[in-house]
């Protein structure tokens, strides 16, 4: 809820929240990006405030972001890329290239890290890949500094002419605070693309005269960094703390409570801002390192302090110092510094050391997901058969709970489908399933479908099609129709893109209807080559619920049902099975399983 | 001033409008607020917290363990679980009815919540709500997010005033539902004030 004060608005926003109005205030004219925890907020918050001019986009995929907002940028606008740690992987193709041709509008890169990792499949940390690229990093430590920091990232680009990486993690985008968004802001007023094949036409000599350029402009840029307002020095004595990222804000508090200390922060990783380093380290003997994912800084003071001859002890994680793996916490900050400082350990805790057990809670697929329907339609069809079950990346890789138990690999976006394929060549008396949801689909999917049809793969592809992405927050995609331009548009059908690449045989089936889809799966497996089934039904989020099911007279209480889908509506009371119908949707999957027909629709009994 | 205030909960019972409702709240009243909460994976039928850190001493969006001034807990289970973050003399309160977890009928474990809450009252000083029987009088569980935020307010522990609170709620929940919500706080707020001279006499 927006608050006047005065002539500025005060929003009380979550980090991408304000990272997205940082950029309306730095007039984008282009946002672009794919869904993706924790970055997905970023694009949706520019959709829901006014942003008049600025073309927003949901991309197929990361790649595809990345080089619509580099032809912007290449035009003298302002671009805004999005996108998590492990989408900047699929765009890493664009954007070492984009690195040597240079831009000529601003270019925000924002790729969010996840430390822990929470809800990502590695703990890569994006300086490095800034670093590997050649392009200067930001860093913020909170929401508030997120949103100063993202127009300073549009500076230093266009004075620089380079793209630029700004890399929050987690618990910056997560977390909430208050920001003083500009009343109005409006799109940069830019040139449009002016013809020069000596600049945008990447050749091998353009390569390597750029190289050279921005190695020299890169030590110009350190040289600019080491004057940069977020690279701060507070405290003083012969011990430091040098940090970055949310684990600044650990620090700070840990000086609070210990009434001071001296702490160096690195807002800019890359190109290392040296002089700064060097001012700050005087009168310095011992240092820590205090950061997320890899030693990154850490290594570069290592360098500085090599370079100079300094006699100063660097600790962190290569000393064994600090944890490489997980995120920092101001409990395990505030012990490491405890130790540093040979400050006693304060606490005002409560022992819990003797709880009881606590009831466990993993996450499981919601009650009612059509995705639980599509893994125990394949599950029945192929009893007794030898099969591989390739998962992927979405709610569906939940399929691998038990009593599904559907999800023998999950490796990356995309992966399902190949590495089906790598399976029916080596594997060849196994029936090699490959699972991936709809946008991922459009994402990642599509070529791996085109390989399995030249190179003769024999898998059956499953399409589980819910008409959304809901893992990330139920964001559009190609088969939606919908678009953030708040545009309605062709859905792309999943079923003639397949047909379009050669697959001959494709079964779109409701996976709610039990019978059909096990025989889709069944016609299929004796089928050979490639083959794909579209099990289509609309996740439970995005559509109300139907008429709730429940137990009748006729169960025999032999948990049939709990035992082979495990359905979070699936509840015992009393001994008995019950039907949650606070959680039920009506998908009726499990009256298609009771063997004698106890559990029907409201009004059945 | 400085609170530390954890919301924790199962995903789906309304911890993230508490927590949101507070942390304007605070905001309304010239704070400075942090807060954060489960987003992603962890939200399905999983454990779910929300931190509210107001006041200036607060850099990180995350609570420290011994830290938190009051914790409002929705299920008796997750305030163990969260146990470590309150402060010693700080204060939970704590609904006394269960949430199985989503596993419980696959794998039977006859947990009911009872241990959890003879476990809290050894620990530290506690309210205890059952939100079937208070929720009772307004036909839906799902004022309950309402009611504890009474409970708490009342408490003073949140230092955050009552006619702000209410101010938040006219904001952010919709007409219909307005003077339900208003009613529902206010008989958490009453709870709230009696429990309080409970514990003071």
């Amino acid at each position: 809820m927006p608050q006047k004060t005065g002539d500025k608005m005060k929003e009380y926003v979550m980090g991408n929240g304000a990272i997205a109005l940082g950029a309306l205030a730095a007039g984008v004219n282009l946002a672009a990006g794919y869904p993706g925890t924790p970055s997905s907020e970023i694009i949706e918050t520019i959709s829901k405030y006014p942003h008049a001019g600025v073309h927003l986009e949901w991309s197929v995929n990361e790649k595809a972001a990345m080089e619509v907002a580099a032809a912007a940028a290449y035009s003298g606008a302002r671009a805004l890329v999005t996108m998590k740690q492990m989408g900047l992987n699929v765009a890493a193709d664009p954007l070492m290239s984009v690195a040597y041709v240079g831009v000529k509008g601003g270019m925000v890169v924002v790729c969010a890290d996840d430390p822990g990792p929470i809800s990502s499949q590695t703990e890569q940390d994006t300086r490095r890949f800034a670093d590997f690229a050649r392009i200067p990093v930001f860093d913020p430590s909170t929401p508030e500094e997120a949103f100063e920091m993202i127009g300073d990232a549009f500076e230093y680009s266009e004075k620089y002419s380079t793209p630029v990486i700004f890399r929050p993690t987690t618990r910056v985008c997560h977390a909430y605070a208050g920001v003083e968004a500009p009343d109005e802001s409006a799109p940069k007023k830019y040139e449009g693309f002016v013809r020069d094949p000596s600049k945008w036409v990447i050749f091998p000599r353009l390569s390597n005269y750029n190289h050279g350029m921005i190695e020299k402009r890169n030590a110009e840029i350190a040289a600019d960094f080491s004057s940069y307002r977020f690279n701060t020095v507070q405290g003083s004595g012969p011990l430091a703390v040098i940090t970055s990222g949310v684990s600044y804000a650990y620090a700070g508090e840990y000086s609070e409570k210990h009434g001071g200390i001296k702490i160096i922060r690195v807002a800019t990783a890359f190109p290392f801002p040296e002089d700064f380093i060097l001012g700050a380290l005087e009168g310095v003997s011992s240092v820590i390192c205090l950061e997320e994912l890899s030693p990154y800084i850490e290594e570069q003071v290592l360098k500085t302090v090599g370079r100079h001859h300094l006699d100063i002890e660097v600790k962190g994680k290569l000393d064994g110092t600090e944890p490489h793996n997980g995120e920092n916490s101001a409990e395990l900050t505030g012990a490491v510094l405890d130790r540093f400082f040979g400050f006693e350990p304060e606490g005002n805790l409560i022992d819990v050391s003797d709880s009881p057990a606590l009831p466990a809670r993993p996450p499981v697929l919601c009650a009612g997901c059509p995705h639980r329907a599509s893994f125990y339609a394949v599950k029945q069809a192929m009893k007794g058969r030898k099969c591989v079950f390739c998962g992927d990346i979405g709610c569906y890789t939940l399929g691998n709970a038990m009593p599904l138990d559907m999800v023998d690999t999950c490796l990356c976006m995309g992966a399902g489908i190949t590495m089906a394929q790598g399976f029916s060549h080596t594997d060849k008396d196994t029936v090699c399933f490959g699972f991936t949801g709809d946008s991922t689909f459009f994402a990642s999917g599509m070529t791996g479908v085109v390989n399995a049809v030249y190179n003769e793969a024999d898998i059956i592809l499953c399409v589980l099609d819910n008409s959304t992405t809901a893992m990330t927050g139920h964001q559009p995609h190609p088969g939606t129709g919908r678009n953030m331009m708040g545009d309605i548009v062709e859905k792309v059908s999943i079923e003639k893109v397949l047909e379009g690449m050669g697959v001959k045989k494709i079964i779109t089936v409701n996976p709610l209807d039990l019978e059909k889809a096990v025989n889709a799966v069944r016609e299929c497996a004796e089928t050979p080559g490639v083959k794909a089934i579209v099990f289509r039904s609309p996740c439970i989020a995005i559509v109300k619920s139907g008429a709730k099911c429940s137990v009748g007279s006729k169960c025999i209480n032999c948990r049939k049902c709990i035992r082979e889908i495990g359905c979070p509506a699936l509840i015992t009371e009393n001994g008995s099975v019950k039907i949650d119908s606070n959680l039920c949707t009506g998908c009726g999957l499990c009256a298609q399983i009771c063997p004698v027909g106890a559990i029907g629709g409201e009004g059945d009994e | 001033m400085n609170k530390d205030i954890m919301i924790c909960g199962v995903g789906g019972q309304g911890t993230v409008l508490a927590s949101k409702i507070i942390a304007a709240a605070a905001t309304q009243e010239g704070q400075t607020v942090h807060s954060a909460e489960t987003i992603g994976m962890a939200q399905r039928g999983g454990s779910v917290t929300s931190h509210v850190r107001i006041g200036d001493k607060a850099h990180s969006p995350l609570i420290p363990p011994g830290s938190a001034d009051i914790i409002l807990a929705f299920e008796p289970s997750e305030a163990v679980r969260n146990l470590r973050y309150l402060k010693a003399g700080g204060l939970a309160v704590v609904n006394t009815a269960p949430v199985k977890p989503v596993t419980e009928s696959l794998k039977e474990t006859g947990y009911d919540g009872k241990e959890m809450t003879a476990y809290l009252r050894r620990k530290c000083r506690c309210i205890f709500i059952d939100s079937d029987e208070v929720c009772a009088p307004f036909g839906s569980a799902k004022f309950f997010n309402i009611i504890i935020l009474g409970v708490a307010c009342a408490t003073g522990e949140t230092g955050i005033g009552k006619d702000v609170i209410l101010n938040q709620i006219d904001l952010r929940v919709p007409e219909k539902f307005r003077e339900t919500n208003r009613l529902a706080f206010l008989a958490g707020y009453e709870i709230g004030e009696k429990e309080k001279k409970q514990y003071e006499d």
